[in-house]
């Protein structure tokens, strides 16, 4: 039975809106919804603190959870596709530890030499950003160099998750060696968050994003012929090797950019797709793509604003949220998946 | 006959390892024809696989030349090669969420332009593929959902929609029930027919094989590499000296391979039709040599609606035509049962047999 796609999409788009205006509205502070309105519009009548939070806060950290939830689930969807695998998403590669790792040499690192970094401010921010996406395409650029040399998608997938425990243990022994507050601010960054990202920051953030994102829909028709598996897709005029290095490059630095700014996100890059190809009864990257893209970012703003949701008052990391949402969303489904089959 | 579009010259196929390389068969001088149905037997691990991932350019080859359409294979570009040669291969395409008509319309992909949307005339041609091997009726349902002999045909029609020249097929008939078998050979036969497609494709299904394809390729260790037509080889004695072992026997006269036990005893029959051979059917399954030449003191006598088991009677012949005359000395040394018997089924009649000590005599 196939599904009306154009509905199903508007209605994700629709929710992307209503979500992202809840991100707006919704907080620590009440401001009216009129008056929210009214601030976004560009009026500048309505009182300065209120401005401020909307301009300076809210609106950044929802563009953040927007753009980081795109691209997050695009890069898991094509993660799946490559690997075959559904259990494959943005970390599984060990290209999220790799970001982990950089972060951690330049947060744990600086301790040692005398310097720490959490005293250093937005100094201290950027190089966080850049340690983060130098570590992770260091680590992609293993991977694409080892998806050269070796056949198999599953050696491949094995020989990620290897690489991610190298990581582990290289962030393992920085810990030891680290002062405490160092250690604390590593682990919060482990944490995730939309709202790290600042002013300057954010726009070239989203800008990065946008970019990318767009980049990865040339990549819908090698997708699809993926699907069939390398033999069929040889057959079919697939350059199999070149199409694996393209597919892993691309989802690898858009997980790195990603990363480096709202720290390793779990969970959305996995469920996401999963979600997307329940909801829309299709494995056609035409219509996956832009929906994983949709549906990411709509899940990213509700994770947000759960997050932030009165009594947290932004106390709850996004990562908890995003697993704690994710996680039965993803077994609901499956499960109603199943019974599905079962009628058929 | 038709045109020769796949020409082997001294190829030798095998993996090429860091320091080594493994041969799997080779050389082979041989060619394939367009408009025929050529199947390539041969038993587990001799290298039908590698030789079709080597024809198909998965592999590359260890030495030779391939030739397709007059060309060298290895002069196509990938692209190219997708609109002359398709592939069925073994593998399960484990897609889900995506509708048999999707999955043929892939097979029109080196066609499509930047997206992989389908044109009109690409959706003629899937229609038109679909038609073809017979399952429109399945054209909506996901592919996850078909029984493994539906979703061969669906990889065919892929195939199809494809539109080269020459197609592949590794097993396509491996995992499927008996009528499906014939079906999928039969529809492949025909497409050769119709489009002048040249088919190539692997089997262990010897009898069929043997009763449909057009030509045949005999892959074997020791006896290396044989090719003709099904007829021809039998004629030669390639077919039965590539499958005869202990247990199987290569029947001349139907031109097909039949199992065989020993032999314990022997009995004359006579008659004809399918009563006939459904009596030696039964008879050989159960150790007991049948037929009308079979040299033996005992007779079943096949009737239109009975048979008839009895100890033969002096003046009857021994054997065929040409045996001599029993005398009632050469009779009197068997025993069992003096008067006949007569049943309606071969079941009843094989519990008469089995209760008869008729082999204690000579059988002969």
């Amino acid at each position: 039975m196939k599904r009306p796609v154009f509905l199903l999409m508007a209605c994700v788009v629709v929710s992307i809106f209503v979500f992202a205006f809840l991100n707006i509205l919704l907080g620590s502070v009440s401001i009216p919804a009129g008056a929210a309105l009214k601030i976004l519009f560009g009026s500048a009548d309505q009182p300065q603190v209120w401005q401020n939070i909307i301009w300076k806060s809210r609106i950044p950290q929802t563009l953040t959870a927007l753009a980081a939830g795109a691209g997050l689930s695009v890069s898991g969807l094509m993660m799946q596709t490559v690997f075959r695998n559904p259990l494959a998403g943005p970390s599984v590669l060990g290209i999220s530890s790799g970001a982990s790792m950089g972060v951690a040499f330049v947060i744990l690192l600086s301790s040692i030499g005398g310097h720490a970094l959490s005293k250093m401010g937005f100094a201290g921010e950027i190089a966080l950003t850049v340690a983060a996406i130098a570590g992770s395409l260091s680590v992609m650029a293993l991977i694409v160099f080892v998806s050269q040399k070796v056949r198999g998608n599953v050696t491949l997938l094995i020989i990620g998750v290897m690489i991610g425990y190298v990581a582990n243990a290289v962030i393992g022994v920085l810990k030891f060696f680290s002062v405490e507050e160092d250690i604390r601010a590593y682990v919060i960054w482990g944490l995730g968050s939309f709202s790290r990202v600042s002013g300057d920051q954010i726009v070239l953030f989203v800008c990065l994003t946008a970019i990318l994102l767009p980049l990865t829909f040339l990549l819908i028709k090698t997708l699809n012929l993926m699907l069939l598996g390398d033999g069929y897709a040889r057959n079919l005029g697939l350059n199999i090797k070149r199409s694996r290095m393209l597919v892993i490059a691309a989802s690898g630095v858009l997980v790195a950019v990603v990363t480096a700014y709202c720290g390793p996100i779990t969970f959305l890059g996995l469920a996401v797709p999963h979600l997307c190809r329940a909801i829309f009864r299709s494995s056609d990257h035409r219509i996956l793509m832009p929906a994983s893209l949709f549906v990411g970012a709509s899940m990213a703003l509700a994770c947000n604003l759960v997050a932030r949701a009165p009594g947290f008052e932004g106390a709850l990391p996004v990562n908890a949220v995003t697993s704690l949402i994710g996680a039965p969303v993803v077994v609901s489904v499956l499960f109603r998946k199943r019974k599905t089959e079962l009628a058929e | 006959m038709g045109k020769e579009t796949i020409r082997l010259e001294n190829l030798s196929i095998g993996y090429r390892e860091k320091n080594h390389t493994k041969l799997v068969a080779g050389p082979i001088d041989a060619s394939i024809n367009s408009g025929e149905l050529t199947c390539l037997l041969g038993a587990n691990g001799v290298g039908k696989s590698t030789l079709l991932r080597t024809l198909s350019l998965f592999l590359p080859k260890l030495e030779g030349k391939i030739f397709l359409l007059g060309k060298e294979i290895s002069e196509y570009t990938e692209k190219q090669l997708a609109t002359v040669v398709g592939v069925v291969l073994t593998d399960k395409c484990e897609i889900r969420n995506m509708s048999a008509e999707d999955l043929v319309g892939m097979g029109r992909s080196p066609y499509t332009g930047f997206w992989g949307s389908l044109g009109k005339k690409d959706r003629e041609i899937v229609r038109e593929s679909i038609e073809m091997v017979n399952i429109t009726h399945l054209a909506g349902r996901m592919v996850h959902t078909l029984s493994d002999g539906e979703r061969q045909k669906v990889m065919i029609a892929k195939a199809l929609a494809q539109q080269t020249p020459v197609i592949f097929l590794d097993e396509p008939t491996a995992f499927l029930d008996f009528p499906s078998k014939v079906e999928i050979m039969q529809l492949l036969h025909g497409l050769t027919r119709r489009t002048g497609k040249t088919v190539f494709l692997s089997t262990h299904d010897l009898e069929l094989a043997l009763q449909i394809a057009d030509k045949i390729w005999l892959m074997d260790k020791t006896h290396g590499f044989s090719v003709g037509t099904p007829e021809d080889l039998a004629l030669s004695g390639t077919l039965s000296g590539f499958f005869a072992r202990k247990g199987i026997v290569f029947d001349k006269e139907t031109g097909l391979f039949r199992i065989e036990g020993e032999y314990a005893r022997r009995i004359s029959l006579a008659g004809h039709n399918v009563r006939y051979a459904m009596v030696r059917k039964a008879l050989q399954r159960n150790g007991i040599l049948a037929g009308r030449s079979v040299e033996s003191d005992w007779l079943i006598e096949i009737t239109r609606d009975e048979f008839v088991f009895r100890r033969k009677r002096p003046g009857e012949r021994i054997g065929g035509p040409d045996s001599p005359v029993l005398t009632p000395e050469d009779l009197s040394a068997s025993s069992g049962p003096e008067k006949e018997i007569r049943v309606t089924t071969i079941e009843r009649l094989l519990e008469v047999i089995g209760s008869t000590v008729c082999y204690s005599g000579p059988c002969r």
